[in-house]
């Protein structure tokens, strides 16, 4: 057991083994990172297209220099700006794309299924870097990694989701993770911003922050994604930071040695209070960022290690 | 014209429920006789052997949408009428949800034009109850009447503003007309591509609850109590609005109610793989409602099945989910997915087409969709035994849009005849 897919669209079809196989390897690409000589040549002579429907800097980057890290060509299409505007389907962008022989396609698209979509009439290997409120796989894969080195463990674990779920992707992929993994899920949040039915996910669903919060292991901060909103959902941002965002007050529920995590870009003093998220002894939201650089080297490794595998086949 | 004698079919009769062996002979474009032995006075008669085949009125299809004007290229009524021969479909009723709305009697003359040159079926028209469907002024109702509209209907556009809706419905009330309506209630199934729940979470998916059906049923329900008028619920697919449904027609509230044959065969695990042809208005239900559903048409509460025929072209399905168009075709599945319902032991055969014939052909006042001496000649012979894999390439729909293509179906139309003529046969 472990990750042979063609793609990497989401968590929901990987097993638990498949997910410690790109943690592990994601630990040893932390340590090469660390290091003053960061160069790998495990993609030497793969083409990497970076082509991001929604605008993103951290996770573009992240994705960017993982690639370059182990040799790739990138390339990055802004695709806001070229021929999305021109009228061209998702369909056609593909193909187009595809006809340049790509290797490994790193999407981002604001709709879900999009990237499902792209990736059936594709022949290269397909990461979803999010679509939509769907997935977002590497994130939730990043966060289990900070976990598994800040707790070493990732079973087992008392794990508070607060804020927007309804809007995100991130809570969706890491409710999915966490509870493969076997850990106790808690979403925290008002009614508004809770999708239907998640309950049925196995999660504990609270509508008061510090009753959600009491002896939890992990506090996992999401965004308040006001772009997404057509308004109405919470009353303001105010009243949003005085019952959900958190701060010393609220994380005082939580264990002592609880970590507090966010998949930033972060809203501070809406979501979460600008100390606490500064906090080195508390917060683990720079690790992060160093675990994502590391966990989507280890994905794109793994990626193209399975395609040689299928080549290799076909040539056989 | 000569005779046709139809001999040995199993007879399905919807209005007296029963299913036996007999024959059948049809005179001119009208059922002369039917009984289990029927003796021949001439020479002249032409004898179709349908041992081991069923006979039964031909399916009345409630709610299709043919694209002219506008967009024949999705569907005309030429390609709709060989769809719907095919599929054992003998009278269609269409949508006026075209381009533009057919709203004037000037439109309604050319759609009925258009299909009596060109369609190998019966069709009928329905109007639009608003001009241009934007629910703010009714159209003209009467002259629509007069020049041959068999129901007033803004399709999926709710109209909103419920003292339009009123007095649109007063006004029909006085002329006998019959109204369609969409129970929805449409700012909160703004947006909406699947239905609330666990899956439409998981896939990131815009929904809507499925008390949205209720709310838009409780308040065009109150507005016929208030009217009076005859109304028709196109498509009735959740459990939660079935009580309010049997209230009012408990009350004695001149209501009826179809559902669309989608939402009775196919659930909202089928979006799973985000394949735009399951997209449909409303959204697939839960199997919980599907199943609500089906008790319900058996029990009589829901009285009509429909197709919803609604053509897309590939480029308006072709995209993400949230994007593409909604609608299925259905007019050549219609029947082989009904005899999922027969398969599966929830219906049997004579109560599947008292709601594919007989309760539309009542509704819209027709003397089809009956087995009886003097109706006319409007008839489907089919085997529902007979096991096919569904390929939407081979669709005479202009259209391929089917949630069906690579189903294992089970049933085929063998012939198909209107007013004694057969218009699809082998």
């Amino acid at each position: 057991m472990g990750f042979y897919d063609k793609n990497l669209l989401g968590i929901e079809p990987l097993s638990p083994a498949a997910i410690s196989e790109i943690l592990d390897l994601a630990d040893s690409y932390v340590e090469l990172n660390r290091r003053s000589n960061k160069h790998s040549n495990v993609l030497a002579g793969l083409t990497q297209i970076n082509m991001f429907f929604e605008n993103s800097t951290r996770t573009q980057a992240s994705f960017e220099i993982a690639g370059k890290r182990l040799g790739a060509d990138v390339m990055n299409m802004e695709m806001q700006a070229s021929s999305i505007k021109k009228g061209e389907t998702l369909i056609d962008t593909a193909l187009t794309l595809n006809a340049m022989h790509p290797d490994l396609l790193v999407v981002r698209h604001p709709q879900s299924g999009a990237v499902d979509l792209l990736a059936q009439k594709v022949n290269c290997s397909v990461l979803n870097a999010g679509d939509g409120r769907h997935e977002h796989p590497t994130q939730a894969l990043l966060d289990a990694l900070t976990i598994r080195r800040a707790k070493r463990r990732l079973h087992r674990l008392s794990i508070a989701i607060c804020g927007d779920i309804a809007h995100s992707r991130v809570a969706r992929s890491n409710i999915i993770l966490l509870g493969k993994m076997e850990n106790r899920i808690r979403l925290i949040g008002p009614p508004t911003l809770m999708p239907s039915g998640i309950a049925e996910l196995g999660c504990e669903v609270y509508e008061n922050m510090c009753e959600g919060l009491h002896d939890v292991d992990v506090v996992m901060m999401l965004r308040l994604q006001r772009e997404r909103m057509d308004g109405g959902f919470i009353p303001s941002e105010r009243e949003y930071y005085h019952r959900y965002g958190l701060d010393a007050e609220k994380l005082s529920f939580a264990k002592d040695n609880a970590i507090v995590m966010h998949p930033g870009p972060m809203n501070r003093g809406v979501e979460i209070d600008g100390e606490i998220a500064d906090d080195i002894n508390r917060s683990v939201i720079q690790e992060q960022v160093e675990m994502g650089v590391a966990v989507r080297m280890a994905a794109m490794d793994l990626l193209a290690r399975n395609r040689r595998q299928t080549y290799q086949e076909v040539i056989a | 014209m000569k005779s046709i004698l139809l001999q040995n079919a199993m007879l399905i009769d919807p209005e007296a429920g029963t299913e036996e062996i007999g024959s059948l002979l049809i005179k001119d474009t009208k059922i002369c006789e039917i009984g289990a032995k029927i003796s021949l006075a001439s020479n002249e008669v032409e004898i179709i052997d349908c041992t081991g085949k069923y006979l039964a009125p031909g399916i009345i299809d409630i709610g299709v949408k043919v694209c002219e004007p506008g967009e024949r290229h999705k569907e005309s009524f030429k390609s709709a009428g060989l769809a719907a021969a095919s599929g054992g479909i003998t009278t269609i009723v269409t949508r006026p949800d075209t381009l533009p709305a057919i709203d004037t009697p000037e439109t309604l003359e050319f759609t009925r034009r258009r299909a009596n040159e060109t369609a190998p079926i019966n069709v009928l028209s329905m109007a639009a109850l608003t001009k241009g469907r934007q629910g703010r002024e009714m159209t003209e109702i009467g002259f629509l009447l007069d020049a041959g509209a068999v129901g007033f209907t803004d399709c999926d556009s709710v109209i909103s503003d419920t003292k339009v809706l009123s007095r649109a419905l007063s006004y029909a009330r006085s002329l006998g007309a019959l109204v369609m309506g969409h129970p929805q209630e449409p700012t909160l199934s703004k947006g909406a591509a699947a239905t609330s729940g666990k899956l439409a979470s998981l896939r990131g998916l815009p929904s809507v609850s499925s008390i949205a059906e209720r709310m838009g049923l409780d308040r065009d329900i109150a507005l016929v109590e208030m009217t009076g008028v005859r109304y028709h619920f196109d498509q009735i697919t959740t459990s939660r609005a079935l009580p309010s449904l049997r209230r009012a027609k408990n009350k004695g509230l001149d209501i009826t109610a179809g559902t669309s044959i989608h939402h009775l065969t196919l659930n909202e695990f089928d979006l799973a793989d985000y394949r735009t042809f399951f997209k449909v208005k409303p959204p697939l239900r839960s199997e919980d409602d599907r199943l609500s559903v089906v008790a319900a048409l058996k029990e009589g509460l829901i009285d009509i099945i429909s197709s919803m025929h609604t053509p897309q072209d590939e480029e308006s399905k072709r995209l993400p989910f949230e994007e593409a168009a909604s609608g299925a075709v259905g007019l050549e599945t219609l029947l082989p997915a009904a005899l999922r319902l027969y398969h599966s032991g929830h219906l049997n055969l004579p109560t599947l087409f008292r709601a594919l014939s007989f309760n539309p052909a009542s509704r819209i006042g027709l003397p089809c969709g009956r087995l009886i001496a003097g109706a006319p000649a409007d008839l489907v012979i089919f085997d529902p035994h007979v096991p096919f894999l569904l390929d939407r390439s081979k669709l005479k729909s202009k259209s391929k849009n089917t949630p069906f293509d690579g189903a294992r179906m089970q049933g085929k139309v063998i012939w198909t005849f209107v007013g004694g003529r057969a218009v699809f046969g082998p």
